[in-house]
């Protein structure tokens, strides 16, 4: 089973941690810095974070792949979910997100996070428009999206609830676009 | 609880800042500087907080200096300051013969000395942990760093006399 595979694999795989409390203390002041240097300007906060994340992700599937030692591609998206947050996840961020709410064509899921390290000792600011518009954890999405990218897979990743806005669950939605085919050089004749 | 930490990956030093630049390159690295060193400093402040709060009260300022280069370099660098000197006035300079941050750099041979500048750009959130991490024991100081020969950093803290 695919599933049972992949959670040997994050088990198994054994790498240098680093202080969790340093990369929460540093994260949530990434964060507070990007919110002042935006005016508080949260939707643009969002899409910094998400750029960060990417330009994160296009280097982070190397170390992923060298890490994890998976052999071969994932055959569907199905499986790309597995090893996406039951290895990935636990490599880097220590923690195995629940991949719940596939829509029928296999194309749409949610990771829901019952444990957000970078969420700990965080509140947002109490200005009545931070718990609407701030999404804290959204470098995660750029990550994902950067990785897959270099992957050949073009994904859509948004959070839809975060507990630190006071919603039961933190649930990120990914959507698959498409595969992205190689495209060769062209020919010179 | 512990994290992965990306280790794998090259360093792409970038082209910038290479010191020879026009004045809004200056400026731009001066701004840069600002913030990535404001970053560390809250950083530091906020580890001293969670990490010194339950052992006894610090004897003196070299008692501080002795838990920045065992404890907090531990936690953020995963090893020890190699060596501490100090000319009992207030400065001290910490030594590190394998500074974690620049560990897996690595620099054109023979090329220009670039590298080894560029490679500043690495120092600037650690200074400002160090000058946080000092706030937060009640000590005010002022923090340079520089690397010489890759990997290889040295933390210069000068404390401000007490008003």
């Amino acid at each position: 089973m695919a599933a049972n595979k992949a959670s040997r694999l994050g088990e198994e795989t054994r790498i240098d941690k680093v202080n969790a409390e340093l990369v929460v203390l540093t994260y949530g002041t990434i964060v507070s810095q990007l919110c002042k240097d935006f005016d508080s300007d949260y939707v643009e906060v969002n899409k910094q974070l998400d750029k960060m994340g990417y330009n994160i992700g296009l280097r982070l599937i190397e170390d992923y792949l060298a890490k994890s030692n998976t052999v071969r591609r994932c055959s569907n998206f199905k499986e790309t979910a597995e090893m996406i947050a039951k290895v990935g996840f636990k490599i880097f961020l220590n923690i195995t997100p629940t991949i719940a709410n596939w829509t029928n064509d296999g194309k749409q899921f949610s990771l829901i996070f019952d444990e957000n390290p970078f969420a700990d000792f965080v509140e947002l600011p109490d200005d009545g428009r931070a718990q609407d518009e701030l999404w804290y954890s959204n470098i995660l999405c750029g990550v994902l999206r950067g990785a897959l990218e270099m992957v050949q897979m073009q994904v859509e990743a948004h959070f839809i609830s975060d507990v630190l806005r006071g919603n039961d669950t933190t649930e990120m939605r990914i959507t698959l676009i498409r595969y992205i085919d190689d495209e060769l050089p062209p020919e010179d004749d | 609880m512990g994290m992965g930490m990306g280790t794998g990956m090259g360093m792409g030093l970038g082209t910038t800042g290479t010191g020879t630049g026009t004045v809004d390159e200056d400026e731009e690295r001066e701004a840069v500087f600002y913030r990535l060193e404001n970053i560390g400093y809250r950083v530091g402040q906020g580890l001293v907080e969670r990490f010194a709060r339950d052992r006894p009260r610090f004897s003196d300022t070299l008692d501080v200096i002795k838990f920045v280069c065992k404890d907090l370099w531990g936690l953020v660098f995963r090893k020890q300051v190699d060596n501490l000197k100090t000319n009992h006035r207030g400065v001290y300079v910490l030594t590190d013969n394998n500074f974690r941050p620049l560990s897996r750099m690595s620099v054109e041979t023979g090329g220009r000395s670039g590298g080894v500048q560029q490679a500043a750009v690495f120092l600037w959130v650690p200074c400002g942990i160090v000058r946080g991490a000092l706030a937060a024991m009640g000590i005010q100081a002022t923090v340079q760093a520089e690397t010489t020969e890759l990997p290889g950093a040295v933390f210069q803290i000068k404390t401000l006399p007490a008003k």
